[in-house]
């Protein structure tokens, strides 16, 4: 039996699960929201074409808008200044074998929960590999904050001088990069805390990690059911011409 | 220059098609009908005619054109009078010139109107450019709320009251109690008429004609034309017309017949106190009393005493529409400016059929039409001679 | 004098609500200039260019010499009562429903004599403040009002019919983020409305002001079709009034210095929104026009007078704006009797106009000319010296304004 027939019996006993790691896309979910003299992220809509009715009797189906970056979503390599020039850095070139990786879950829930700023360091990640071992080269690094058990106003958790929602500090993505990181995960709007723009470099988690060719996925949920390790993420991106991302629906294979 | 007289004009063959509330024929039915009507009472062939004139305002885009196609009709003369309540003196003044000049010979007037349960409405919204821009907004009250205005005025001038009002349509429904056509044969009385239901104040129900279908006619011709055909007929001794009369009043309290009535009655030889019969045109009773001014018999603003003082029945002391007029007998159309007119004729000519006017040789009729927006603008009379 | 109109009683559910009748519509060309000048609160007549003779009803040539040139003029107010009569009986189904009704002819001071609705303050042989009035139809039409003001004279039924006093009425404001839309509800809730919703889109987002919001928040956000759906079958059956206050100001230009998202998103404020709040809130509104004491009654859509005439300084948003006057039209001719007010703005006072020169309209102007517009039953207010500046220069020639607006 080959592992891909043991994969089928396992997936077919129920021995591996399937778990959705993808907020619903509707008009409500918060998106990013930058400064209001730049271009802004399209929120989703959706619009009816025909509903069993005169603009078609038999059939339903709607018309969406949204913005590459709206929702759950996958960011590439060039959406980033730092990652423009590489190869293979958009939604229909980056390689297919990318999208199918395991996962490391850093679980910072209890960190966070009081705490809009929190950041991931790296004694945190130093000592989520003293208990989990080493984080192999080409897995996503997901960090769980439980954020995503958050709604509306406290998900964005906005004030006048920006979001406050947790993130790495530029010496952990740096560490990231150098563990060989497929990329970075969170449950936030944004790979980068709320308060990445006063950092140094600013927004590290996008500028060092796509300047390295890595991934981001943002607006995940359900880390909470991830093991440490050992699960598989699934979360290729539509296949955009030249796209910067994608939303997409991420899902984790887990052992039950 | 010297208006020529109407002199060798005389007018027979009155006619009378009895009225309905409503009808389900078009207008040209009831034209149609009163054409056919005055010809068999002459004795004449539609082909003997050669004058035809016509006032309707229910014929939709047709007008008297039409109608001698649908009538089959071939005039050497031919006229269309819009003018409302005064088309049947203006009809017959322009029939009577063709007569005399030998335009024609013989001329039918005829005036004729269907009515639908929506149609009075309908020509109501329409009625003039300045009915739709400027009154019909202000309350849809057509010319009730026109009428009341001109009647709260009257009263405010000359101190009319109701009950003075009341007395015109009291007399006119005694007279219409013995005419077989009227619509409204229900006797009334004064308390009646005083409790009736509110209109547009000061104007009540038995202020007001009821809007109806039918139709009246005429035939015009010179004297030894009807000697010959062998018709009783009476004479046109003198006609006025007028319209958009004193245009600087700010407020309706006289006609146009103020400006022409002494060219009338010198037309005529004759003064007020020479009328046997007067045939006012009554939509409102404040009208009426307009008339009993303008026309002379009595001064401005004394209408109110003069009702007072007089007997309006047919048979009283001033003989007054005698059919009882378009207040009982109802409002066809344009056929009520022919109402009176042709009620002078009978009465002229031995032919009542109603109330009968003891010894009237001498008849003034006049016509009133055409409340374009805030007053009527046509007027005309004319005064009619027994054989 | 008047009765103070109490506020509207809860209505009967069981009760077929009297029918959004309009009064007569039909007129005249010539006669639409009453309703040109009644839409901005004007008393203005024809006026014969060769012999200065004032006109009515409107002609087309003069009553005096013939004169073809008729152009419309403000003329005094001035007149008298020369016969009055209450209306009864009427054979039009709007009037029938709304009898008695009062009516009587008025000698102008300036020479025509009018019939005018009558304002029930007016007395037999008063001397009269006549007006310019849009009925439920949307056409010009006279009301004589008295002389001198009393207390509750805006209470008076007739002149009910012709305006859209916020009082007693329930109003939804549909951008309570814009400073605008929180002055509008300010005043409107001042001005005794007897609910304010102010709309809130991205309720997730900090609402600058929140504390001291005018009546309460709702979610609305008129970009999305889900949302505004929502919102109306949860108010589209009470609000009375809406005002549509959304404006989204960019400057830059056409072929340069707008990106297309952010002509879209002007579009998508300006008239998808607008065409959204029109489909989901019109027909209940319209339906609701003659229900009650207090019947729906009005629409406001604030527009900048770019829309008239672009500023190449920002040509997306005055294309954007261009839509948002046409829809108006379109929605006024659609909604009656319901009444569409556009309420047209120059630069305002915030951080999209900083280049502006003074003067700029404050949110605080925007909001008491609404108010006022509202009472006096107006389609178009212009407010601030530069949107009558630009209207007048407008109405003067569009075609110099275009090029003066070139630069």
């Amino acid at each position: 039996m080959t592992s891909l027939a043991a994969f089928a019996a396992d997936l077919a006993a129920g021995r591996i699960r399937v778990v959705d790691l993808t907020q619903t896309l509707s008009p409500d979910f918060p998106t990013i929201v930058l400064p209001p003299q730049f271009g802004q992220c399209a929120p989703f809509r959706m619009e009816q074409i025909s509903r069993y009715d005169a603009d078609g009797p038999g059939w339903y189906w709607n018309n969406i808008t949204v913005g590459e970056h709206t929702g759950t979503h996958f960011d590439a390599p060039v959406h980033w200044v730092t990652g423009k020039d590489l190869p293979n850095n958009t939604t229909d070139t980056l390689p297919a074998q990318n999208l199918v990786a395991p996962a490391c879950v850093i679980d910072c829930s209890a960190e966070a929960a009081d705490n809009g700023d929190y950041l991931l360091t790296v004694p945190v990640l130093e000592a989520w590999e003293a208990a989990h071992g080493r984080i192999p080269a080409g897995a996503w690094i997901l960090f769980r904050t439980d954020w995503s058990k958050r709604s509306g106003a406290a998900y964005a958790n906005m004030r006048d001088d920006g979001a406050h929602t947790p993130g790495p500090d530029p010496h952990a993505v740096r560490w990231m990069v150098g563990r060989g990181a497929l990329g970075f995960g969170v449950e936030t709007i944004g790979t980068d805390a709320g308060q990445a723009h006063l950092m140094d470099p600013m927004y590290p988690a996008h500028s060092m990690m796509h300047g390295a060719g890595r991934y981001g996925l943002q607006c995940l949920c359900n880390l909470d059911q991830l093991p440490p390790t050992g699960a598989i993420v699934i979360a290729p991106p539509l296949k955009i011409q030249g796209g910067s991302g994608s939303p997409l629906r991420v899902l984790a294979l887990v052992p039950a | 220059m010297i208006r020529h007289g109407y002199e060798g004009v005389v007018l027979a063959a009155p006619v009378t098609i009895p009225y309905q509330r409503h009808s389900i024929h078009g207008a040209a039915w009831w034209i149609g009908r009163a054409l056919a009507e005055a010809l068999r009472a002459a004795g004449l062939r539609p082909a003997d005619i050669d004058g035809f004139c016509c006032s309707s305002f229910s014929l939709g885009a047709d007008t008297a054109v039409g109608l001698t196609q649908h009538f089959g009709l071939s005039p050497r003369w031919l006229d269309h009078i819009p003018m409302g309540g005064a088309c049947g003196v203006v009809a017959l003044r322009r029939a009577a010139r063709a007569v005399q000049a030998g335009d024609a010979d013989i001329v039918a007037c005829v005036a004729g109107d269907t009515s639908t349960p929506d149609s009075f409405r309908q020509q109501l919204q329409s009625f003039s450019r300045f009915a739709t821009d400027a009154t019909w907004p202000y309350g849809g009250g057509g010319p009730n709320a026109s009428f009341a205005l001109l009647t709260d005025a009257y009263m405010r001038a000359y101190g009319a009251t109701r009950e003075d009002f009341g007395r015109i349509c009291v007399a006119q429904r005694q007279n219409a109690l013995a005419f077989p056509h009227a619509l409204m044969k229900r006797p009334l009385d004064l308390a009646h008429y005083l409790a009736a239901r509110p209109v547009a104040d000061p104007i009540a129900l038995f202020d007001c004609v009821m809007p109806c279908a039918g139709a009246e006619a005429f035939l015009v011709m010179r004297e030894e034309t009807a000697r010959a055909l062998s018709l009783p007929a009476a004479h046109l001794r003198g006609a006025i017309e007028r319209h958009h009369a004193f245009p600087d009043d700010p407020i309706q309290l006289r006609g146009g017949w103020a400006m022409d009535r002494d060219e009338l009655y010198a037309m005529a030889a004759t003064t007020p106190a020479g009328i046997d019969l007067l045939q006012t045109y009554d939509d409102y009773p404040v009208i009426v009393m307009m008339q009993f001014e303008d026309l002379g018999f009595c001064a401005k603003g004394e209408a109110p005493a003069f009702v007072r003082a007089h007997d309006l029945t047919a048979a009283g002391s001033f003989p007054h529409n005698s059919s009882g007029g378009q207040l009982s007998v109802g409002q066809a159309g344009a056929a009520g400016g022919y109402l009176g007119l042709v009620e002078a004729i009978r009465q002229l000519t031995g032919q009542a059929i109603g109330a009968v006017v003891p010894g009237a040789r001498t008849a003034l009729v006049s016509g009133f039409g055409m409340i374009n927006y805030d007053r009527g603008l046509c007027s005309a009379a004319a005064i009619l001679a027994a054989p | 004098m008047t009765a103070k109109l109490p506020p509207p009683a809860p209505a009967n559910p069981l009760a077929v609500p009297r029918a959004p009748l309009l009064p007569p519509t039909t007129r005249s060309r010539a006669a639409l200039g009453l309703a040109s000048a009644a839409a901005e609160r004007r008393f203005a007549l024809q006026v014969c260019a060769a012999c200065a003779a004032v006109q009515y009803p409107p002609r087309e040539v003069c009553l005096a010499c013939l004169g073809h040139h008729l152009p419309w003029r403000d003329v005094p107010r001035e007149g008298r009562v020369l016969a009055t009569t209450t209306i009864r009986i009427s054979a039009d189904p709007y009037f029938r429903t709304r009898t008695p009704w009062r009516i009587g002819t008025v000698r102008l001071a300036c020479g025509p004599v009018v019939v005018a609705h009558l304002h029930g303050d007016v007395a037999p042989g008063a001397s009269v403040r006549m007006t310019l009035r849009l009925d439920k139809s949307g056409q010009g039409v006279m009301l004589a009002m008295p002389a001198e003001d009393s207390a509750n004279m805006q209470d008076d039924p007739q002149l009910r019919e012709m305006t859209c006093d916020p009082r007693g009425r329930r109003v939804l404001v549909t951008d309570g983020r814009s400073a605008a839309g929180q002055a509008i509800a300010a005043a409107l809730q001042a001005a005794g409305a007897r609910e304010v919703f102010l709309g809130v889109a991205e309720p997730w987002r900090p609402l600058p002001g929140r504390d001291r919001l005018a009546g309460s928040a709702v979610d609305l956000d008129c970009t999305d079709e889900d949302s505004v759906r929502r919102c109306a079958a949860s108010l589209g059956g009470r609000v009375e009034i809406l005002v549509n206050t959304a404006l989204h100001v960019r400057p830059g230009g056409i072929s340069a210095g707008t990106s297309m998202a952010t002509a879209r998103a002007e579009m998508e404020c300006a008239y998808f929104g607008p065409l959204r709040l029109a489909r989901h809130f019109g027909p209940a509104l319209r339906a609701r026009a003659a229900d009650g004491t207090h019947p729906a009654c009005a629409w406001v859509g604030l527009a900048s007078v770019y829309g008239l005439a672009a500023n190449p300084a920002f040509g997306g948003f005055s294309a954007a704006q261009a839509a948002a006057l046409s829809l108006l039209q379109s929605l006024r001719a659609e909604l009656r009797p319901i009444r569409v007010l556009r309420v047209l703005t120059g630069p305002v006072d915030d951080e999209w106009h900083q280049a502006n020169p003074p003067p700029k309209v404050s949110p605080a102007a925007l909001a008491a000319a609404v108010v006022g517009a509202l009472r006096d039953g107006l389609e178009q207010v212009a407010v601030g010296d530069v949107a009558q500046d630009f209207l007048a220069r407008f109405r003067d020639n569009p075609d110099t304004l275009a090029r003066e607006l070139a630069g």
